[in-house]
């Protein structure tokens, strides 16, 4: 038979990894708190849950949204046939609004410079073909959400050159480590086209500081290169510091109309926010006109659903909606962070101090055999098969520092999280007791994990990406 | 590829970012702004520019709106949202289980039942644009080439060749032979493709064609299958209007060659298709990948994650298409609406001495206007088009801007617009050819 092509037969989609591993398992023995309470509960899932009432109620009030009628008119016809690549102009409007009420309205963006896309997966892809292409790279700190390696490298064959951030600063970016990728980027021969952070970060939950953010810029000007700001957790920062969005960083150093302006880009999602990554709906956002022309024709690839659209810029658009949204979904997460985080503590357990996002950067360097990936591993494997717990190895993240683990907290009732919270206390107080059982189950899995190993690595699976964010 | 260095910023773009080879900047997207510019409208722009160079089907929409009036709750989730929260999280690359089935059914449908799909070799994408696109990127890697017989589609030089990298190098087909798709002709494209030193990697073919508007008959499809198999290449089917052939006996598909041959070789066979045509919905973005190759299947469906169908689509979709007497009378019903609209236009060319491209499918006719050009060259055609956007005000493609290796043609649509618009355009077509009758018979 013909050869495929090398993307078919390389790796970079990712989903060997043991982020994807770990959600066969689940698959394999989903918790359900009634038909399978001793099953594992799925923590490795950055959806959020907390807010369906809210937009369930909306669209009760609002049936028109999904009739296809527009002020009793049917619009049926105007929707399936629209596929225009510049997006329903009262959507974008919409989506413009929302991103700018979400930044406390400091900043407004302009329609004419967004471009949508079917989700962020796909607006950081069509931006890479954009930026960058074989022989070129991107660098992005650690740790990173695990699907960047396949959205930004896979088709573009552009490369990532890791920013290296550790726990003796809680992750922050430093001047050094940007230089310092730079340098390792020059070494591989390979041509540095830009920089991707995500603001708020995944996985560690925090909002960039102010600093940091100046960092990056000063950074991108003098190397003349790009900035890429994945905010499409924005609209999940529930406590202090606010967030602050890279545009507002540009606006308030007066950098409009500058250079720099038109090579920082901003990538936006309905996914997180609002909890519909089913939609598939994202957007990009830039100041260089010539990126806009390519990524709106780039777009054709994966156009938002006219339907969808529509259905959203009716929701976007209700004002008196989307503060309470906003408002309520803060609220919400701020509660769920916090039963998580002093479920941990309880157990013994303490994660980096977070203001956002839909899980926590927990730390679990202490219980640990050895301060090795493969201890990490072990660590991660003994969750998943007997805490039945399934979360994401920092490995996975590309965290220098084993031990740190990404658990969620809002893809599941509270009841949910509580059972997950007392098994995670039983398994610690199992380990501090039991050392020597420890040791010799160790000794043990060893001798088995090179046959485990080995069977993943060749067994075809069923894959399944749900949200992997 | 042109590299066009516009100002700074620009060289830190990609090649591909500022390459030309999107192809929006042809000749052929001028006509689309004339018609921006002064769109016909039946009761406020009557001297306006028609529209004849969009593919849509809007001649079936009452079906779908009865549908929609009668089954609330397939677009609303029903009272209180039950399902709704299920649908808005479902962003699994596999596709809802049920709309897959749905989709499998409607493909089997409008193959009367001559060719049986799985549900599990389906893969969705957000349209057909984004199928090709990810078929090539699969089967080719940038630098081969594709063998695409002419005319096509002039989508194909963008989807098939921008981000990807890939080439392709035309099978020339000519009205000699009713453009059909020849064994020398095959042979030809894939020797002038090793002359350039690219490594062919696949066929495609679109069936029925665009923008022939006609079924490729069976003994072309095995001889292309035979040809494919020999140089041990893929051949790619992109039936997107199999469901707009005007009689259900004329169409075959590639998946009835396979079955007939009990599957052999099809493991190179993959079939794109998608709703945009034959249910007239290109902004609900569904198109699909249909693959008898395991590999394949598994690298689109990832591959996918970048082009997902909107899961709130999916479940309209789904409830749509497995409405099993709503299916078969709509695919009945527009056929035969295409059919008389498709009788129309050919007998109001024919009026005006015009001969058309004998067609079976499709949302337009191929019509022969080479007659009337002062050089039987593309300028030629270039300005026979550009008269007739701007006298006679009617924005139809040239057939250049399909690759067309013979000057004179042009792919005209007749089912984007009423019939009432279709009778006003043959009426100023008829006018025009009195005319030129008259001028000639002046000189």
């Amino acid at each position: 038979m013909g050869l495929l092509s090398r993307k078919v037969t390389c790796n970079s989609h990712g989903q060997d990894s043991s982020y994807f591993l770990g959600w066969q398992e689940y698959e394999k023995n989903p918790y359900d708190e009634v038909k399978n309470p001793k099953g594992i509960i799925q923590m490795g899932l950055a959806e959020n849950q907390l807010c369906f009432d809210l937009l369930e109620s909306w669209l009760a009030k609002n049936p028109d949204a999904v009739s296809f009628k527009r002020e009793e008119q049917s619009i049926f016809k105007e929707l399936a046939l629209f596929q225009d690549y510049h997006g329903l102009p009262a959507f974008k409007k919409a989506l413009v609004d929302f991103m700018a009420e979400i930044r406390g309205n400091k900043v407004s963006f302009d329609t004419d410079h967004l471009v949508l896309t079917a989700g962020a997966t796909s607006a950081n892809e069509t931006l890479m073909f954009c930026l960058a292409e074989k022989g070129d790279a991107i660098l992005l700190p650690t740790p990173y959400y695990p699907g960047f390696d396949r959205d930004l490298k896979w088709r573009t064959g552009a490369a990532i050159v890791p920013i290296q951030c550790s726990s003796s600063n809680g992750f922050q970016i430093t001047e050094s480590a940007l230089e310092a990728a730079y340098q390792e980027a020059q070494r591989k021969n390979l041509r540095v086209k830009g920089v991707l952070v995500t603001n708020p970060s995944n996985p560690l939950g925090t909002t960039m500081s102010r600093n940091e953010l100046d960092l990056l810029v000063n950074f991108v000007t003098d190397k003349e290169i790009h900035l890429i700001s994945d905010e499409i957790y924005s609209g999940t920062v529930f406590s202090s510091p606010a967030f602050v969005s890279i545009m507002e960083v540009l606006k308030d150093r007066k950098l409009e109309n500058t250079q720099v302006w038109e090579r920082v880009h901003v990538v936006y999602s309905l996914s997180k926010d609002l909890g519909l990554p089913g939609f598939r709906v994202g957007a990009i956002y830039s100041n260089d006109p010539i990126v806009v022309a390519a990524a709106t024709k780039m777009s054709s690839f994966g156009l938002v659903s006219s339907q969808t659209q529509y259905l959203l810029s009716a929701m976007l658009s209700d004002k008196k909606f989307t503060k309470e949204y906003i408002s309520k979904n803060h609220k919400r997460l701020q509660k769920r962070q916090n039963k998580l985080v002093s479920g941990l503590e309880k157990a013994g357990i303490s994660c980096l101090e977070s203001n956002a996002g839909l899980f926590c950067w927990v730390d679990m360097r202490h219980l640990l055999s050895s301060n090795t990936f493969e201890a990490e591993m072990e660590l991660w494997k003994r969750i998943v098969y007997d805490v039945k717990l399934n979360i994401s190895p920092g490995s996975s993240c590309h965290c220098t520092e084993p031990g740190w683990f990404r658990v969620c907290f809002a893809n599941m009732s509270e009841d949910t999280l509580k059972l997950a919270m007392q098994r995670l206390k039983s398994f610690v107080s199992s380990i501090t007791i039991d050392n020597q059982t420890h040791q010799d189950l160790k000794n043990m899995r060893k001798k088995n994990r090179t046959k485990w190993v080995f069977r993943l690595s060749f067994q075809s699976f069923h894959d399944r990406e749900q949200g992997e964010r | 590829m042109a590299i066009e260095i516009e100002k700074p910023s620009s060289v830190r773009l990609s090649k591909v970012a500022i390459s030309k080879t999107h192809g929006e900047d042809s000749p052929y997207f001028a006509g689309w702004k004339a018609y921006d510019e002064n769109p016909y409208d039946e009761i406020h722009n009557q001297s306006g520019v028609i529209q004849m160079g969009l593919a849509e089907n809007q001649v079936s929409f009452d079906l779908l709106e009865k549908y929609l009036e009668e089954h609330h709750e397939v677009s609303s989730w029903g009272k209180g949202a039950p399902g709704f929260r299920e649908n808005a999280l479902f962003q699994d690359y596999h596709g809802l289980k049920s709309f897959r089935q749905a989709m499998a059914n409607f493909m089997e449908q409008i193959r009367g039942g001559k060719a049986k799909f799985d549900p599990d070799r389906i893969v969705l994408t957000a349209g057909a644009t984004a199928a090709n696109e990810l078929l090539t990127f699969i089967l080719a890697d940038p630098g081969d080439a594709l063998l695409v017989p002419t005319p096509y589609y002039p989508g194909f030089d963008r989807d098939l060749r921008w981000r990807t990298g890939v080439k392709i190098v035309p099978i020339h087909c000519n009205s000699s032979n009713n453009f059909q798709i020849t064994p020398e002709a095959l042979e030809a494209a894939y020797q002038s493709a090793e002359s350039m030193d690219l490594k062919v990697r696949g066929i495609l073919i679109t069936n029925p064609s665009n923008p022939l508007g006609s079924t490729i008959q069976s003994s072309v499809l095995n001889d292309i299958l035979d040809f494919a198999v020999h140089k041990n290449i893929h051949l790619v089917s992109d039936e997107i209007y199999s469901g707009s052939t005007f009689s259900p006996s004329e169409f075959v598909s590639i998946a009835e060659i396979l079955r007939n041959r009990n599957y052999k070789d099809a493991e190179r066979v993959h079939i794109v298709y998608s709703l945009s045509k034959d249910l007239g919905l290109p902004g609900f973005r569904v198109g699909t990948i249909y693959s008898y190759n395991d590999d394949v299947v598994t690298t689109a469906r990832r591959m996918s994650s970048f082009t997902l169908i909107s899961s709130q689509t999916q479940h309209l979709l789904a409830c749509m298409l497995s409405n099993h007497e709503f299916t078969q009378n709509y695919i009945k019903t527009n056929r035969e609406r295409l059919n008389k609209r498709y009788d129309m236009i050919i007998q109001g060319l024919k009026k005006a001495g015009i001969e058309c491209l004998k067609g079976n499918a499709g949302l337009f006719c191929w019509m022969n206007l080479s007659p009337l050009l002062n050089e039987p060259t593309r300028q030629g055609e270039l300005e026979l088009w550009n008269i007739i956007l701007n006298q006679v005000k009617l924005n139809i493609s040239p057939g250049s801007s399909c690759h067309c290796s013979e000057p004179g043609w042009f792919r005209v649509c007749f089912a984007n617009m009423s019939e009432q618009t279709l009778r006003v355009a043959l009426q100023r077509i008829h006018k025009f050819m009195e005319q030129r009758k008259v001028c000639s018979v002046n000189q």
